[in-house]
This record gives C-alpha cells, sequence and structure tokens, in this order.
C-alpha cells in the first residue's frame, strides 16, 4: 500500500502526510517586529517541540510587540489506544423520546429550573438549551410536553437560585456559565454545591452545569452529576436528567 | 437620500408617531419621580466624590442619609443647598460631615427656598460650564486632529487591569481603530454605587470609575496625537448608575456610552420604573454633553431569533429615539442598534441583513448607527467566524453604517487577544477601503427579495408599535413582546430607590442642560 497505515500508539498532526506533524500556530511576542523577533519565535517553536519551524507572518501590532503566524512539525506523539475520557454515559433520546420515557417512567411533570448564575450576564447557552425556539434547530426544553422548564435568566445569585428551586419543585438545576476569566465559573459552582448540601437538597436533584469552557469530567470534579460543553443540545441534557430521575429513585420525591 | 427599498413614507410616519405617542404617555410617569441614582449624580454634580473609610462612596452616603430622613422626594439639590445655607460649607465638606455623623442633612432648620435654589445654581452653573468646555474640546480636537471615515472602527478592550486596558487601547488605535469601548466587569451593572480609584482586578471586564476614566482618556489622547486621530471613548452607561456613570463621562470627556432606555429592564431585571426614570436624566446629560448613545436593540437578537424577531429591533429603535427626544438628545448622537445575527446557514441571509441595515439607515437618516456584530452564531471556529465577520463588514459598507463594533474571530472563546483585535482591524480596513463607494453604485432589484424583506420588517414593526400604543409599554414589557422576556411594573432590582418628587423638588441640572427645551 502506497499510504502508510495509522499507528495508533503513536499518532501525531497530519498535514498532507502521514506523520509531518505539521501544526499550525499564531502567537504575539511583547518585542518589536524584525529579524530577532522572528528567531526569538522560531526558538520558542522549537522548545515547544516543533521542528523546521517557518514563520509566514510576522506583523508589528503598533506597541512594539509582534504578531507571528508559523508553521512546524510537531516531533512527539501520543498513544490514542490508552486515552480514556469521561462522559455523560447515557444514549440520547430525540424529544420525542424523552417525551415518552417521561410519560412511561416518571409519570408526572418534571421540573426543570436554568439560569446563568453569580455575575455571568451571558445567557446564549441557557437560552439555547432551555427556550422555546432552542438552537440550530434542535428544540428546547420549554417545548417538551412533560417538562415544565423554568428559565431566570442571567445574574441571579447561588442563594435566590436555589430558594426558587425548592419553590418551584425543581427535579434538575441547570447552571450555564459562560464567563471563565480567571476562574470565576470554578468558585461559582462549588459554591452553589456547598449551598445546596447546606440545605440537604443536594442529593435530591439532579445538578447539570454547561457552558462552551465546561466538560463532564470538571462537573464531576466539581460535584455536578454532569457538564455538557458547546455543541450540546437541548436533548442530550434531557436524555440525561430523566435517566438520572428514575436511576436514583427520585421520581416519588417530593420536597 | 434616495430610497433603495420602496418603503412606505407614510408608515414610517405612521410608526414613528406611535413611538411618540408611547414615549410621551412614559414621559408623565417618569417627570412625576425621583431615583437615588438621580440624586447620587446630582451630588457627583455638585463635586461630591471620594469613598468613605469603608469604602462607600461619598454620593451614596449623603443620598442614603436623606432617604433615611424621608428626603428623597425632594431631592439632593434641596437638602444639600440648605445645608450649605446653614453651615456655610460647600457639598464636598458637608458630604464628609454627613459619613462622620456631625451632620443629618434632612434635620438641618429649613431655609428660604429661594435662597437654597440661588446657592445650588450657582455650583450647578460652574459644572455645566466645565462639561460644556469638555465638549467644546472635543470639537477642538476634531477640527485640528481630525478623525477617521465612518464607519467609525469600534473595538472592545476587557483585561479586567485598566493599565493594561489602555497597553491594549493604544495598541488598537494605532492599528486603526477610531472608538475604544472599556467593557465593564460582569455584574457591575447591578451595584448600587459606582466604585471609586484605579482599579486592576475585574471579570470579563474593568470596573467603570471616574478614575479609570481619566487614565483611559489621557492615554487615548495621548495616542490619538500621535496618530493624528482624535480616538473616541465609550463605556456604558446602562444599569443601576445609569446617570451616575453619564455624569461621570461628562466630566472626563467621554465620546461614546452605551445607553438604552429599556436594556436594564430585560436583559438585568432592573425595575422598569427605576430604568426609565434613570434613562431620561442620563440622557440629558448625555445629550448636553455631546455623547453619541448607543443603544441596545442587537441583544434582542442574542435570544431570539434575527430573521423572526427582526421588527422588535426596528420598534425599539422607534421608541429609544423618542425617548431621547425628549431627553433632548440631537438625532445626530443617537447610535441606534442593530446586529448581523442571523444564523449563517440560512439561504439568503446575507439579503436580509442587507434589507434590515439599509432600512435602518433608511429610517433613521441623521443616527450614527450602531452595528453590531455576529456573536450569537460564532464557534470556535476561528476560520469561519473570520468570514462571517467579513460579511458582517461588507453589509455595513454596503448600507453606511456608523459605529462599527469589530466583530473578533475568537468570539464565544475569549476576550480578544492583543492579535485578535489586530486581525479584525485588518479585516474591517480592508473591506471598506476595498468597496469604499459601494452603496453610492448600488440600487436594489425592485420588489426583489431585500425590498420586500424590509418594507415586511416595517409593517410589522409599525403594527407592534400601534398595539405597544394603545396597551402602553409598561403592558407591553409586562407581555414579554420584546426579546419574549416578561418584566412587571414592581418585580426586578432597585424599585427601593424610586420615589414620587415632592412640590418643591429640585434638580437644577434637568432646567440646564435642557437649555428650557422642554
Amino acid at each position: 500500500m502506497a499510504i502508510n497505515q495509522v499507528d495508533l500508539t503513536k499518532i501525531k498532526p497530519y498535514g498532507d502526510t502521514m506523520n509531518d506533524g505539521m501544526v499550525q500556530l499564531c502567537f504575539t511576542l511583547p518585542v518589536p517586529c524584525g529579524e530577532e523577533a522572528k528567531e526569538a519565535a522560531k526558538r520558542l517553536a522549537s522548545k515547544m517541540g516543533l521542528e523546521e519551524p517557518a514563520v509566514v507572518d510576522a506583523k508589528d501590532l503598533g506597541v512594539g510587540y509582534t504578531m507571528f503566524v508559523m508553521y512546524g512539525k510537531c516531533q512527539h506523539t501520543v498513544d490514542y489506544t490508552v486515552i480514556e475520557v469521561p462522559k455523560v454515559d447515557v444514549e440520547v433520546m430525540d424529544k420525542y423520546g424523552v417525551e415518552d420515557f417521561i410519560k412511561e417512567n416518571i409519570k408526572r411533570d418534571v421540573v426543570i429550573v436554568g439560569a446563568c448564575t453569580g455575575t455571568d450576564a451571558h445567557t446564549v447557552g441557557i437560552d439555547a438549551i432551555m427556550n422555546m425556539k432552542g438552537y440550530a434547530g434542535h428544540y428546547g426544553l420549554e417545548r417538551y410536553k412533560g417538562v415544565e422548564a423554568i428559565n431566570l435568566g442571567s445574574q441571579v445569585p447561588n442563594e435566590e437560585f436555589i430558594a426558587k428551586a425548592i419553590e418551584l419543585k425543581a427535579d434538575v438545576l441547570l447552571i450555564s456559565q459562560v464567563v471563565t476569566q480567571k476562574d470565576i465559573h470554578i468558585q461559582n459552582l462549588t459554591n452553589l454545591v456547598e449551598l445546596l448540601e447546606a440545605e440537604g437538597i443536594r442529593d435530591k436533584i439532579v445538578l447539570i452545569c454547561g457552558g462552551p469552557r465546561i466538560n463532564h469530567e470538571l462537573a464531576k470534579e466539581l460535584g455536578f452529576d454532569a457538564g455538557f460543553g458547546s455543541g450540546s443540545f437541548a436533548e442530550d441534557v434531557a436524555s440525561f436528567a430523566v435517566n438520572e430521575i428514575v436511576d436514583r429513585g427520585l421520581v416519588d420525591i417530593s420536597r | 437620500m434616495q430610497s433603495k427599498l420602496n418603503l412606505d413614507q407614510s408608515l414610517i410616519e405612521k410608526a414613528r408617531n406611535s413611538a411618540r405617542q408611547i414615549a410621551e404617555d412614559t414621559q408623565f410617569f417618569i417627570d412625576k419621580h425621583t431615583t437615588v441614582a438621580v440624586e447620587r449624580t446630582v451630588a457627583r454634580l455638585l463635586e461630591i466624590d471620594d469613598v468613605d473609610e469603608i469604602d462607600t462612596p461619598l454620593p451614596n452616603v449623603v443620598v442614603d442619609n436623606i432617604k433615611e430622613g424621608g428626603g428623597l422626594g425632594l431631592g439632593t439639590s434641596y437638602w444639600m443647598g440648605n445645608a450649605m445655607i446653614h453651615t456655610g460649607k460647600n457639598p464636598q465638606e458637608i458630604a464628609q460631615m454627613v459619613s462622620t455623623g456631625e451632620i443629618d442633612l434632612t434635620k438641618v432648620p429649613v431655609a428660604d427656598y429661594t435662597k437654597i435654589q440661588e446657592k445650588v445654581t450657582v455650583l450647578a452653573k460652574k459644572m455645566v460650564e466645565r462639561i460644556r468646555k469638555n465638549r467644546e474640546q472635543r470639537d477642538e480636537f476634531l477640527n485640528t486632529l481630525g478623525e477617521g471615515p465612518r464607519p467609525y472602527l469600534y473595538v472592545i478592550v476587557a483585561t479586567g487591569n485598566i493599565y493594561e486596558d489602555v497597553l491594549q487601547a493604544q495598541a488598537a488605535a494605532k492599528q486603526g481603530a477610531d472608538i475604544i469601548a472599556v467593557i465593564r466587569t460582569t455584574g457591575q451593572s447591578l451595584l448600587d454605587y459606582v466604585p471609586y480609584g484605579p482599579t486592576t482586578e475585574g471579570f470579563g471586564g474593568t470596573y467603570a470609575t471616574q478614575e479609570n476614566f481619566r487614565i483611559m482618556r489621557k492615554a487615548l489622547d495621548e495616542v490619538g496625537n500621535e496618530v493624528g486621530r482624535y480616538i473616541r471613548l465609550c463605556n456604558y452607561c446602562s444599569g443601576l448608575c445609569m446617570p451616575e456613570i453619564a455624569a461621570m463621562g461628562a466630566m472626563e470627556r467621554l465620546d461614546v456610552m452605551l445607553n438604552d432606555a429599556l436594556y436594564g429592564i430585560l436583559f438585568r431585571d432592573i425595575n422598569i420604573q427605576r430604568t426609565l426614570v434613570d434613562q431620561y436624566f442620563s440622557r440629558i446629560i448625555n445629550g448636553f454633553t455631546g455623547v453619541i448613545i448607543n443603544t441596545g436593540e442587537d441583544n434582542y437578537l442574542t435570544t431570539s431569533d434575527a430573521v423572526e424577531e427582526a421588527h422588535t429591533v426596528l420598534a425599539s429603535q422607534f421608541i429609544n429615539e423618542q425617548f431621547a427626544l425628549k431627553a433632548g438628545l440631537p438625532e445626530e448622537q443617537m447610535g441606534l442598534g442593530h446586529a448581523f445575527e442571523m444564523t449563517p446557514d440560512l439561504k439568503n441571509g446575507f439579503l436580509l441583513e442587507l434589507a434590515q441595515a439599509q432600512m435602518a439607515r433608511e429610517i433613521f437618516p441623521n443616527a450614527p448607527l450602531k452595528y453590531m456584530p455576529p456573536t450569537k452564531y460564532m464557534t470556535g471556529n476561528i476560520y469561519k467566524g473570520h468570514i462571517q465577520d467579513a460579511l458582517f463588514n461588507m453589509v455595513a459598507i454596503m448600507t453606511n453604517q456608523s459605529l462599527q463594533l469589530l466583530g473578533m474571530l475568537t468570539e464565544a472563546i475569549h476576550t480578544p487577544l492583543l492579535q485578535d483585535r489586530a486581525l479584525s482591524i485588518e479585516n474591517a480596513k480592508y473591506v471598506f477601503n476595498n468597496a469604499r463607494d459601494i452603496s453610492s453604485e448600488i440600487e436594489f432589484k425592485k420588489d426583489g427579495i431585500i425590498q420586500k424583506r424590509a418594507q415586511e420588517v416595517l409593517a410589522n414593526a409599525a403594527d407592534m408599535l400601534e398595539q405597544i400604543e394603545n396597551e402602553g409599554l409598561f403592558e407591553t414589557i409586562a407581555q414579554g413582546k420584546f426579546a419574549g422576556v416578561k418584566r412587571a411594573m414592581d418585580g426586578g432590582k432597585g424599585l427601593e430607590g424610586v420615589t414620587l418628587k415632592q412640590e418643591k423638588y429640585f434638580n437644577p441640572f434637568i432646567e440646564l442642560m435642557l437649555g428650557g427645551a422642554r
């Protein structure tokens, strides 16, 4: 065979030839544009493990800083066969599947309360999951039969969120965090778990977080039941939530 | 301007009349009320500044003292003027006395009303003069240094550290930016006070403080001199301290302010009464200061669908226009907002965006329209994002937009890196230069997709405004007609800061800055 087979125990980037290791990168160095700057960029790329580093564009950014576009050949490999990534382990149903599941297994409305908590004002994620319209052709939870979806919007303090969850007898809490500068989302999410535990309701609800910088592994680490990153839709969240309600015996719980 | 969209002029007139009526009905309510934020603004305009030993701003200390004494309905000017007569001290000294408990403003023996008014009006005139000078200085810069061509290149900085912001802002100006907006830290809009001093910590943005305004103003004047262009400074006149930010901006010569009549109500759940009263005074100040306000209609399209809800943007622009006129803010300072937010998967979506942008241009011919970039459908695919931003720039130059908030290829990933901003400025400069005169070269096909779309959106907006006119603005918002968000008259944050004006309520700045226009 003319083309090399992939060795999954030693994979590296593919440009146009197997194992050429081709990587493109872009960064800025706080030095003025010139030959010294280009050399500095190349040396840095070498230290990153790139062979034959090439500066294809260098541009002065106006304050004595230089932006580089570079290519290089990565010399490292990783063993793909030993990788295990924790994922939300549930078979995703579509909207109708979720609705049927609720009718057959839960036999009452599921109350889902969502919000952007803390100081976060970016509702685009929670809106995509919850609002009637949904996102990219995937209807939001408000449109699901058997789901009572309440979107509390942005900048909801954790205390207020919990009080509302108790008042509405929520089965599922959805927390969206978009702003992650200086790890503010970690503090906020941790704080929420602590408050829920203090209220004694952590084990009575399904707790889910989501956002572009959130994944399942991080969510589990922070004490959530699941975490959803970008590219998740309402049915992903709903499938997990309704299964979790049944699996954890939360169907008949009342607060 | 020749209409390229064949819009029904009488329908525009009808929509505008409905909006005028809506604003007038609401103005009755506004005129009867004042708020803690309005009164703190008056305190600031009387040159009360600084904080007490636990970092509470003295304007808050003063207004809290008046409120606790049950005197808010008479206004800060009244009590401050009275205390000045009684103590012979200036407002700052009196504010310090309030903070140490040496004086309780509402317990001071009441002097003659005319004397109180005279006393405060002298100071008010001094401040108004200072602000007028700032305005003249801006005009002077514009005359001598000049400015970039429209659409102005408008970029944000958001490091959280004002000194880091300065570096990024100066770099942006050198790369070609015309307007620098310092994004506020997330959550500032819900603070019922304005923080004090220079700040170096923030989340997703930098605190708006008067000192930060001063630092950035100085930096932009410096770099403006260097590049031979006046660089405008923008901040956020919204949230619970809307008019205070306007006053601080007026004192420090800011040029552009986000300042929407409805945004806080819908998107920050700030009480509707509070916002409407606050927006009025803030716009009086912005109008007088020569600040270009930016309205926030673009936000409707991040929560609602940009195709289906396009008419709500236009309806809101009409309403914002009328509220602004009420506050004496001329059309030339109304940066009415709209956005390029349709899904990129939409067939002919570019045509619909073009229709919307051209429509806004024709209906508000003198307004420096603020055009917002794609955000909702930006993904981590920065390459595609850069193209989305290029199409957005293309629509802008084809329809003569005025303030172009540049899209960043890394939108939806992080606040802009230095290089992100440079790339987006390069993108805009390329498109704008390469198609500079395209708008005067093109017409749109009669009854084609673009014309029909604009006509449909206008008709829907006119209908919506008629409905609001009949039902009232408060009721419309309660029903969730804007952005699908429902807000009750008595709901939201900050209602406790609203109060009825008493008969002897006194605020000299309204008169002085509106110039007797109302």
